[in-house]
């Protein structure tokens, strides 16, 4: 019998011909990932022995610089814990500071084929890299880091077929949100992600939906490999040897489903959640906003700020809305400084942070109050999310939101852009 | 082992941020433990008893990494029975050694307020009002040890891998 993309990176890394839906696997990890929540007071337990420091990478991401004294002691610890272990691969406030899943993919650290482990719920997004990448419980990192292993219960798999080619001012945000509103929580099973519209997306619109299938509940969100994943990872390891992992041509998925991304709308995520709950951008139209942010593991990237950028050329974010924007790596920003990006979005009003989670999550950097609205290009929408949970914050693409921004409601990015082509 | 309790029914798509809010995680452990629900349902965690039991909907536990199974755990709760359950929750379920199983139908077969036994050794729930007896699949061997042994830490501890948390 075949086996999916997933359960043949998973075979293949606990030492077995094949594995099944419902098997339980030891595997050994191939890069761990700690970040800055792992070294926090109330989660950290001092390391004695690590198995192999040459595969632990750590990243100070959720509240980086630090915003208040516990945050800094969790860094402390961390800057203790890299020194202890001679660890190399390590991003300290500074110049390559970032998201841990943006660096994963800014420094090329998933390998095709592999298992990479972190204690953030959206390491899928290395599922790009066609990486067995999945977020795991701080528990299961101390775990990893001193063992080299861990365990995954192999679960079935959704294959999506993504095909067509999306409308200008659609992105990958919107496609993803036609996918949750669609099908809803992927509970116990695995997404797959192939078709014939791979080679027409980037590295960073396949991220964003790898990323967000954290949203969908999926144990493993998986990109079939294709030359521009492999040159890319090939570009950021020159020399290294890895093998990706194709499904087979008689895997047996749970259900094969069709996207044509031609079809896709700009899509709201009503506040709470992004399952079974989006409108059409007009269906929500007017509805007044306080905040726009576009930012996080998702929405921090290059192609986002130039997203948001094309909308808010030459126009000014509303006076009762405050815009903040927050790259997903320093990389990112500064790749953004040089394209001019970073001025565009300036000079319209935005508020540019520095590379951190920072309002994603709720943690610093635009933290919402009681009865005010927002609306995120960021992971998630729950309640009580990035502030106050009698907050709303409702979920959209960069384009959405800066068109939003603009006109103080949130606004068809589509009509922002008519009225420019029309002037 | 037979946990048996009386339950609590929360609905379908709980996720970490209500079980735990995100402004707790810099919050000592036992501080933690107050913001149980607080926005869902305020004032439950202080009508609950050592023991009870949660019954909740599809895909509980959706969203964060963070230790909210820890804190279910540390409130006293007996164990939590889901139609499904997020896969990283339950990994911290696991790591954590909070008791907790899937169990198909069974937001149907509990009225708040009932009591009900819960088997980890057959993996049957019975209702002890309605009689109303539901089998499900069996958690591995392996991670149903680690559950009942309270998570990973004590194990790494003895391994001399770890030490204590401060």
């Amino acid at each position: 019998m075949g086996m999916t993309a997933i359960e043949k990176i998973l075979a293949r890394n606990s030492g077995r011909d094949s594995v099944k839906p419902g098997d339980l696997v030891m595997v050994e990890v191939g890069t761990a990932v700690m970040y800055d929540n792992n070294f926090i007071p109330a989660i950290w337990h001092e390391v004695l022995k690590v198995k192999d420091a040459e595969r632990i990478v750590v990243v100070f991401d959720h509240r980086a610089p630090a915003k208040d004294i516990v945050s800094a002691e969790a860094h402390k610890t961390g800057r203790g814990f890299v020194k202890k272990f001679g660890i190399k691969r390590f991003h300290d406030v500074g110049a390559t500071q970032g998201i841990c899943h943006v660096l994963v993919a800014d420094h090329g650290y998933a390998l095709p084929g592999t298992v990479l482990v972190c204690g953030d719920s959206h390491t899928c997004s290395a599922g790009v890299f066609n990486c067995a990448a999945r977020g795991t419980g701080a528990p299961d990192m101390f775990y990893a880091i001193t063992k080299g292993e861990t365990w995954f219960r192999v679960g079935e798999t959704v294959r999506y077929e993504l095909e067509g080619q999306m409308q200008p001012n659609v992105s990958m945000k919107d496609v993803f949100l036609y996918l949750a509103d669609t099908y809803g929580d992927h509970a116990t099973m695995n997404v797959e992600y192939g078709g014939s519209a791979l080679p027409s997306l980037s590295i960073n619109a396949r991220r964003t939906m790898s990323t967000m299938s954290a949203e969908l509940s999926a144990e493993f969100a998986t990109f079939e490999p294709d030359p521009v994943m492999l040159d890319y990872v090939r570009e950021r390891n020159p020399g290294v040897a890895f093998e990706e992992q194709y499904p087979d041509g008689d895997a047996v998925y749970v259900d094969t489903r069709i996207i044509d991304l031609g079809r896709i709308e700009p899509l709201v995520a009503l506040p709470d959640t992004v399952l079974n709950n989006s409108r059409p951008v007009g269906a929500v139209a007017g509805t007044k906003i306080d905040q726009a942010f576009i930012g996080s593991c998702a929405n921090g990237t290059l192609d986002d700020l130039a997203a948001a950028a094309e909308v808010l050329a030459g126009r000014q974010v509303s006076p009762d809305v405050r815009m903040i924007i927050t790259p997903g790596s320093q990389t990112i920003y500064r790749d953004g400084l040089k394209l001019g990006y970073i001025e565009t979005l300036m000079d319209a009003g935005a508020v540019v942070t520095n590379a951190t989670c920072g309002a994603c999550g709720g943690g610093h950097l635009g933290i919402l109050a009681a009865g005010e609205t927002c609306i995120t290009a960021s992971t998630r929408n729950f309640k009580g999310r990035m502030g106050s949970s009698e907050a709303r914050v409702f979920m959209a693409s960069p384009a959405t939101v800066a068109a939003s921004a603009i006109r103080g409601t949130i606004t068809d990015p589509r009509e922002i852009l008519a009225e420019r082509g029309a002037a | 082992m037979i946990i048996t309790g009386k339950t609590w029914l929360f609905g379908a798509n709980i996720n970490t941020d209500l079980i735990l809010p995100g402004r707790a995680q810099l919050f000592t452990e036992q501080e933690q433990m107050a913001c149980v629900f607080e926005a869902n349902r305020p004032g439950w965690i202080d009508g609950i008893d050592r023991g009870d039991i949660i019954i909740g909907g599809q895909n509980f536990g959706m969203g964060s990494s963070r230790p909210a199974a820890r804190s279910l755990r540390n409130i006293g709760l007996g164990c939590l029975v889901a139609e499904s359950i997020n896969g990283l929750f339950f990994r911290n379920c696991v790591n954590w050694g909070f008791l907790a199983l899937e169990c198909p139908g069974i937001s149907d077969a509990f009225t708040e307020g009932d009591v009900a036994d819960v088997s980890f050794e057959n993996f049957t729930i019975t209702n002890r009002r309605t009689g109303a007896a539901l089998q499900t699949g069996a958690i591995p061997y392996q991670l149903l040890n680690t559950m009942k042994a309270g998570g990973v830490f004590p194990a790494l501890e003895a391994e001399g891998l770890v030490a204590p948390a401060s």
